[in-house]
């Protein structure tokens, strides 16, 4: 029988592979969460109802439904509906994506409206638009409280990359799987993956207090 | 320079203005007195837009604001507004709060806008706090400085909205001697205020505002000594 550091190191190279595919997905998914979720956070506090329910509607589906089924549904559900054909890596970051923009949505809407509406109309008065207000005076107050909740929202964003495991996408998870598969020293393996999300998101976490720490200061 | 005829507002079913006609002069100070819940607030906030009517017009400089051609942001930038919370930014410094508007709106360059703000953190006595933030300052002092960042602006006319209600006692005269000294400047000005000593002496006209309606519009000196109506003697007896 091999030894364990045997193992591991014979594992090393397609764990970092898989790592890689995690890490890729999470920072595309999270690029265009952002943008998803602050679409979507200025429909949901539109004046105009057919701008604000669709986003209404968006954000309680995703909440309301768990990210495995959103993902099945994404690779397998819709494409078999509209007839149209998506890989495993374009359905997987639609999932992750739509899922945590629903989540980016209500923390950007959240943190807009805990700025008091005397900002707006100190901003509305000097003669700003509403767009020049939002942008000069209501974002920058709004951003910082929103980091902490954003931040979670990241290490979310790469744990359920790991749910991508069931479309096939050679994720970390699936990486690790496979490789137990085949020579079922799952306690190594399992171990090796844990701790590459460990130090993934505690990563991410420790530069993002950082980085809190200098906004909130300045 | 202001003139407002059957001005009304509602909100929803509540009807907090019905009927408002009243002309204000250039250089003209005004007073606007009236018990919490009469109306007095939402006619300022009227003025510049910040509340929409709900009927009337309202006339500045000739120009029919409620007219949908009207382009509200320059309009506003043509009158200063003053807050009872301030409503400073917090996130900037004393000096950024006055300097932001001119730069980003009259195009001025960081030095002008700059020496102009020193200029009118000067008159309001707080030269010395331009690199503070707001929340390191008194509330008496934020005022100021809300004044100073609206007249940086360069407006026509100021509106205050009980500049002094949320100050402690001992903060309000000098936010008033700031307003004071403005209004002997000739500035237009119209303020809602529950300061009565402030309106007798520096308004030239006291407007008493009632349900939503002009109750008494006329000289200080014949509104507190001798007031018409009945509802005026009973709201003056009560805050005098």
């Amino acid at each position: 029988m091999e030894t364990t550091f045997n193992v591991i190191v014979d594992a090393l190279p397609y764990l970092l592979k898989g790592l890689y595919m995690t890490i890729l997905i999470s920072v595309l998914s999270i690029i265009f969460s952002l943008v998803i979720g602050l679409i979507a956070c200025f429909m949901r506090m539109s004046k105009y109802a057919v701008l604000r329910y669709p986003a209404a509607i968006y954000v309680n589906l995703i909440r309301g439904t768990p990210i495995l089924i959103q993902i099945l549904f994404i690779y397998f559900g819709a494409p078999t509906a509209l007839d149209i054909h998506l890989s495993a890596f374009t359905a997987g970051l639609i999932a992750i994506s739509l899922n945590i923009g629903a989540y980016n949505t209500e923390i950007f809407r959240g943190g807009i409206e805990s700025i008091g509406k005397g900002q707006m109309e100190a901003g509305r008065s000097l003669g700003f638009s509403y767009a020049q207000t939002m942008a000069l005076i209501i974002l920058p107050q709004a951003v910082r409280r929103m980091i902490p909740s954003f931040v979670n929202q990241l290490t979310h964003a790469i744990k359920d990359t790991s749910m991508l495991s069931v479309i096939g996408i050679a994720e970390l998870t699936m990486v690790g799987q496979s490789i137990y598969a085949m020579n079922f020293r799952s306690f190594e393996i399992l171990t090796m993956v844990g701790l590459f999300y460990f130090i993934t998101i505690y990563t991410v976490s420790f530069i993002s207090t950082k980085m809190e720490r200098r906004f909130v200061i300045s | 320079m202001i003139k407002v005829n059957n001005l009304a507002k509602s909100f929803g079913e509540l009807q907090v203005l019905k009927n408002i006609s009243t002309e204000i002069a250039a250089k003209e100070v005004v007073c606007i007195i009236g018990s919490s819940g009469s109306g007095k607030s939402t006619f300022l906030r009227c003025l510049n837009l910040l509340e929409e009517p709900s009927g009337g017009e309202i006339i500045i400089e000739g120009e029919n604001i409620l007219d949908k051609s009207v382009d509200i942001n320059k309009l506003r930038q043509k009158m200063g507004m003053v807050f009872q919370q301030f409503n400073l930014f917090p996130q900037k410094t004393v000096l950024e709060n006055i300097t932001l508007a001119p730069m980003k709106l009259k195009k001025k360059s960081k030095t002008e806008a700059e020496k102009q703000a020193m200029e009118l953190l000067e008159k309001v006595g707080l030269a010395a706090k331009a690199d503070a933030y707001p929340t390191n300052l008194s509330g008496g002092q934020q005022q100021r400085v809300a004044i100073a960042r609206a007249l940086a602006m360069e407006p026509h006319v100021m509106l205050f909205d009980e500049p002094t209600s949320a100050l402690d006692p001992e903060m309000v005269g000098e936010v008033l001697r700031v307003m004071k000294q403005l209004a002997q400047e000739g500035m237009t000005m119209v303020i809602v205020t529950h300061e009565m000593g402030f309106a007798r002496e520096v308004a030239d006209r006291v407007i008493y505002i009632d349900g939503g309606n002009i109750v008494e519009d006329g000289n200080p000196k014949d509104i507190f000594t001798n007031p018409s109506h009945e509802r005026t003697r009973a709201f003056l007896s009560k805050v005098l």
